[in-house]
């Protein structure tokens, strides 16, 4: 019975934590209204600390795009996301190349809890991005990653 | 007694320097470009044209209409992330043009990173124009 409590204590954290990436009850406003405003407002716990510094220290060049912020601004969201960033050992680096920003589609935890997913879907014209969560993640937006929400670009539930 | 009415006044500026309607943060454009070039009169018509101009700087954001859609009374999309964006127009998103610190936030980020460079104030009116007048 110990044995079995033990092994519940163990896994029930993990699964929690799996399915549920809820935004912390601490994110400032500006996190909705200036990253949400281009893309979902990412779970500061997919990326280490130090790949968050990373993100936040060039935003004029952010992936692509003009991020700018006043540094007031910069420095209230950093401190977020930081504050609330995955632990390093268990989420990996999302370091790609040397001279690239850290992606969170490139962490260890990322890949392996899509491996199964075939390249024809992230392909899909549907999907536009790996870091598209809510392509597949019906619920993402509220931070709901639950398997049997997730509904493939092209229509199929997914099935493990 | 004269302190509160100072605090009052006070006030009352900050919170309305925090909200402006299209019409005035048009006039606030039009006389900036009217600073540098004399008679200049706001265009819809060019205002329309800029946000459909390819503008071919950068691969994927290439004009306005790239995220915006082609009509600004309708939502887009953004192009990279694939994130729903609401209408521009303000006459579909009263939220639109009525707050000059964010109006300029994105003028400056989107048209250094779509222009490739920051915007004029002449061009600022004329989208200004588009989307109050025109874009519908």
């Amino acid at each position: 019975m110990r044995r079995y409590l033990m092994f519940l204590a163990a896994i029930i954290p993990f699964s929690a934590q799996a399915d549920k990436l809820l935004m912390p009850v601490d994110a400032p406003p500006a996190f909705q209204t200036e990253c949400a405003s281009c893309h979902l407002a990412f779970p500061p716990a997919l990326l280490a600390a130090a790949d968050w510094k990373r993100v936040m220290a060039v935003l004029d060049k952010h992936y692509g795009d003009n991020a700018s912020l006043d540094d007031k601004t910069r420095q209230l969201i950093e401190e977020f996301l930081v504050r609330n960033s995955g632990d390093s050992k268990k989420v990996g680096a999302g370091r790609t190349a040397p001279n690239e920003l850290p992606r969170l589609t490139a962490t260890a935890w990322f890949k392996r809890k899509h491996h199964e997913v075939a390249p024809a879907d992230w392909r899909h014209a549907k999907v536009k991005s790996p870091a598209n969560c809510a392509a597949c993640h019906t619920r993402a937006a509220e931070g709901s990653y639950r398997e049997r929400e997730i509904v493939m670009p092209d229509g199929r539930r997914w099935e493990d | 007694m004269k302190f509160w009415f100072a605090m009052f006044v006070l006030l009352g500026a900050t919170a309305t320097s925090q909200a402006a309607t299209p019409a005035e943060l048009l006039a606030g454009y039009r006389a900036e470009a009217a600073g540098s070039s004399p008679g200049f009169h706001p265009s819809a018509q060019r205002g329309a044209a800029f946000y459909q101009r390819n503008f071919n700087v950068s691969a994927k954001l290439r004009s306005c209409d790239s995220c915006h859609s082609a009509n600004p009374m309708q939502g887009g999309r953004h192009v990279v992330t694939d994130k729903p964006i609401r209408p521009l127009a303000p006459a579909a998103n009263a939220e639109r043009l009525s707050d000059p610190a964010k109006v300029e936030k994105w003028f400056r980020r989107n048209c250094t990173e779509v222009v490739g460079r920051e915007c004029s104030a002449a061009e600022k009116a004329d989208f200004v124009a588009y989307l109050t007048e025109g874009g519908r």
